[in-house]
């Protein structure tokens, strides 16, 4: 298909969805009005319920939390999928970690770069630890967290070598921990089953005061499985790439 | 009524889109992909936004505050994480596209497997 065919397709392809995009834009409330009754159910009960003051945290962890599980599982799939598509392939070879042009001068990591990646790395394991453990408090959670608690060890990569990131996230404890976290949700949506009740169903003790770390039962708990797995799926992503570029040599290299 | 919200979602959707059908590159490819989702965001927060709502968090406000709908926050939330890890199974086959065959333009990539 030349170019100029390809245009004439997507061009009929993109009226058509903006007929229906307009088709379905009639339906809809205007800007601001939204009628939705289901979010203000919630709303209106989920403090008193769950006794989090994060109702999109109560929503993502404990209504709609069957949904996360998948979705927690994606990302998972996703993260194997990259350890697979990345391993490596016939013909290619695993260079050594030993440098093997030792007397070509490569320009060292900028002083300046070593020092702003650690005087962040130690802050950043701080906040990523505080949002996955306060999910049920204000707006932040496992996934947020897991994120940043990966960033600290992409700082570390910064700051020193690709060798000593690897001493920090060996891959078959990186492996674990996700391991951990995505098996970590699901067990506690299944230990409420022989009580009797629904999967997921929040079984412990709501605490006292709405909004505490202490409070809300298993939303607390399954957003700190949640930071555990998301954290380690992104530190074996990036490590996977790292592996590719540094590691990994081709057939003509 | 007010639509400007969603005529933003049409336009991010679109500028996407003729990305993806346009693209030379695969991770230009890739990135209109990111940017045709962004616009989901854009319509989940725009569908659930209620005027002079706050932030569905009652951790300092008073409980029965009007807030805006946290489904579609939740949805959005989810949206974002499963967003990275889908690009990097993305960009790893592109890695991958690249070592076999030499070239990352879509277009040269279906000549050349028919």
């Amino acid at each position: 298909m030349t170019p100029g065919q390809r245009r004439w397709v997507f061009g009929l392809a993109v009226a058509g969805l903006a007929a229906f995009y307009l088709w379905g834009l009639s339906g809809l409330p205007g800007f601001g009005d939204y009628p939705g009754p289901y979010g203000f159910a919630i709303l209106h009960l989920a403090v008193q319920q769950t006794n989090a003051t994060g109702v999109v945290s109560a929503v993502n962890f404990d209504y709609r939390g069957f949904d996360t599980v998948g979705e927690e599982f994606i990302l998972f799939a996703a993260a194997a999928g990259i350890s697979v598509v990345l391993r490596r392939l016939r013909g290619e070879r695993e260079r050594s970690a030993i440098d093997e042009a030792a007397d070509r001068d490569v320009p060292p990591t900028s002083g300046a770069v070593r020092m702003v990646a650690l005087l962040f790395t130690g802050p950043v394991v701080v906040v990523g630890w505080w949002l996955a453990s306060h999910a049920q408090t204000n707006p932040s959670g496992g996934f947020q967290g897991g994120v940043i608690l990966a960033t600290a060890f992409v700082l570390v990569y910064l700051a020193g070598e690709f060798m000593v990131l690897r001493r920090f996230s060996p891959v078959a404890l990186t492996d674990a921990v996700e391991a951990v976290g995505a098996g970590g949700f699901a067990a506690i949506g299944v230990a409420a089953v022989p009580m009797g009740r629904a999967y997921l169903y929040d079984f412990l003790p709501l605490g006292q005061t709405p909004g505490a770390v202490s409070s809300s039962g298993t939303i607390a708990l399954i957003s700190f499985f949640v930071g555990l797995e998301v954290g380690a799926a992104f530190v074996l992503i990036v490590g996977e790439m790292l592996d590719q570029t540094l590691l990994i040599r081709g057939r003509d290299a | 009524m007010q639509y400007f919200p969603f005529v933003v979602v049409a336009w991010i959707l679109g500028v996407g889109l003729y990305g993806i059908a346009t693209s030379r590159h695969l991770v230009h490819l890739i990135i209109c992909l990111i940017v045709v989702q962004s616009s989901t965001y854009v319509l989940l927060l725009g569908v659930g936004y209620v005027t002079g709502a706050v932030a569905p968090y009652y951790y300092d406000i008073p409980a029965h505050t009007p807030a805006v709908d946290p489904v579609v926050q939740a949805l959005a939330l989810t949206d974002v994480v499963v967003e990275a890890a889908v690009t990097a199974l993305l960009l790893s086959f592109a890695i991958q596209a690249h070592k076999r065959f030499g070239t990352l333009d879509p277009q040269e990539l279906v000549s050349l497997k028919g």
